[in-house]
């Protein structure tokens, strides 16, 4: 059976898509978070050097790397929506955006946690840290710029362009930022390296690492479902939807 | 090219470099109130702290360069909004010219304008905090790289941010952690110089970005003026 995917390009089938996925993704996300959390904080055995309190990690990093992933996925959708001028795209783009900022944002409130009791400061500027903190600004940036533009059309295809330009910087930025700190020769902590020898630890960190993929995508295609609402509210479609007749 | 048609590429870059800057020589208080900021922005360092020479000298880099960055932005919001306001820019886009080659024009008008006044001029900041000569040396090759790059990458914000309100915060929120690579090798330069080092590979690297980044941002800016005009 052949599925034409391009039959979900259209806001108006994938809203409906949209609201299938993501009740699945939350569920599994939860159990996944559940199982990572009980083999994270119970199971794991004690880090021979930093003690319990290394058990962040398990939060940091999947929110660290997701934070990352979750821009190029913007990025992706920002040019798919700028090139091809599909509507669904941008609003992709536009939902994806909020959640990368949460992501970045715990992130870097989690390393401060962990920086206190490893480090005893709650921030130092590791190359790491001062470039998550750029990437939250360039997150912020994207939001401001569609905001604060009333046209969506508009706003979709300005932050995309921004997006890209951001993306291209992102590993200028990464690279500089990395010299930047061998330069000064700061004080060099080993964090974030967290020996992961034990079978446990590397379950509880993949458990938690999908468990947040999941609850990305949930929220993101809840995100998108508003949004698509929200622009088609005029559409013959969303009229016949039975939650808005209803 | 059509033989008639006399106006080539490079005299149309010329035309739009010239124009920009009679506009500006004939309301030279703008040119001069970025220039007042810049230097009153670094002023403010030594007095918001105890005047120690040796801290004066370690920072001086940093509070120039970031001096640097607020003065360019403070200027971003000229260079594209009195175009916009009296249809010079839609002009410009109906033009044969293509419309990045007509942007780069305005980016070399506006660093001629904001950017080169700073370069001269941070010399005399620099002996203020008690740079040596090596490092004043190194601070303007620096700047003569990396502003070129500020008015640039400013271009792509202001195009973004054509006619929106509160344009003028905007455009700083978008563009300053685009420039922190610019800052970091720009300070780092210096930095290298008053560590007894060498301050090539900080130099090379704001080269290579200086042409990446004219290679690449009038044609964004061009874009991002298409999308902000339709």
């Amino acid at each position: 059976m052949a599925i034409n995917w391009f039959k979900y390009s259209a806001p108006s089938t994938f809203y409906g898509l949209a609201g299938k996925i993501a009740p699945w993704c939350a569920g599994i996300s939860a159990v996944l978070f559940a199982a990572g959390l009980y083999i994270g904080l119970v199971v794991a055995p004690t880090d021979a050097t930093q003690g319990e309190s290394y058990r962040i990690f398990f939060i940091h990093v999947p929110t660290a790397i997701l934070s990352m992933f979750l821009y190029l996925v913007m990025a992706g959708y920002a040019a798919i929506g700028l090139i091809f001028n599909t509507r669904l795209s941008a609003m992709m783009a536009t939902a994806l955006a909020p959640t990368g900022a949460l992501f970045t944002f715990i992130a870097l409130w989690t390393g401060a946690l962990w920086g206190k009791p490893t480090w005893g400061t709650w921030w130092v500027w590791d190359a790491r840290l001062t470039s998550e903190l750029i990437l939250l600004f360039l997150y912020i940036g994207f939001m401001a710029l569609h905001s604060s533009i009333d046209d969506p059309r508009r706003a979709d295809r300005a932050a995309a362009l921004l997006a890209i330009v951001g993306s291209v910087n992102v590993p200028i930025i990464y690279y500089s930022v990395r010299w930047w700190n061998s330069l000064h020769q700061g004080p060099t902590f080993e964090v974030g390296r967290v020996a992961v020898y034990d079978d446990t630890m590397r379950q509880a960190f993949l458990l938690m690492l999908f468990a947040c993929w999941l609850y990305a995508a949930a929220v993101v295609l809840w995100r998108v479902r508003s949004i698509i609402l929200e622009r088609e509210r005029s559409t013959q479609w969303v009229a016949e939807l039975k939650e808005i007749r209803a | 090219m059509n033989p008639q048609d006399k106006m080539s590429l490079s005299d149309s870059l010329m035309l739009v470099i010239r124009r920009d800057w009679l506009l500006a020589m004939r309301r030279r208080a703008d040119v001069l109130t970025t220039l007042v900021f810049f230097v009153m922005v670094v002023s403010l360092f030594p007095l918001s702290m105890e005047p120690d020479p040796n801290v004066l000298r370690k920072i001086a880099p940093g509070v120039v360069w970031v001096a640097a960055l607020l003065a360019s932005m403070l200027s971003l919001g000229r260079l594209f909004s009195a175009d916009h306001a009296d249809g010079t820019l839609e002009q410009m886009m109906l033009a044969p010219q293509p419309l990045a080659l007509l942007v780069f024009g305005k980016i070399v008008a506006h660093w001629m304008l904001s950017g080169l006044p700073l370069v001269l001029l941070a010399p005399v900041l620099g002996l203020q905090f008690g740079v040596p000569t090596e490092g004043l040396w190194v601070l303007v090759a620096g700047l003569l790289l990396g502003t070129p790059m500020l008015s640039a990458i400013g271009a792509i914000g202001a195009a973004l941010t054509l006619g929106l309100r509160g344009g003028g915060v905007l455009v700083s929120l978008l563009v300053l952690p685009l420039c922190i690579p610019v800052l970091i090798f720009g300070a780092g330069a210096v930095d290298a110089v008053l560590a007894a080092k060498s301050a090539a590979p900080n130099l090379a690297l704001l080269g290579a970005a200086l042409v990446v980044s004219l290679a690449a941002a009038p044609w964004v800016a061009a874009q991002a003026l298409r999308i902000s005009m339709e």
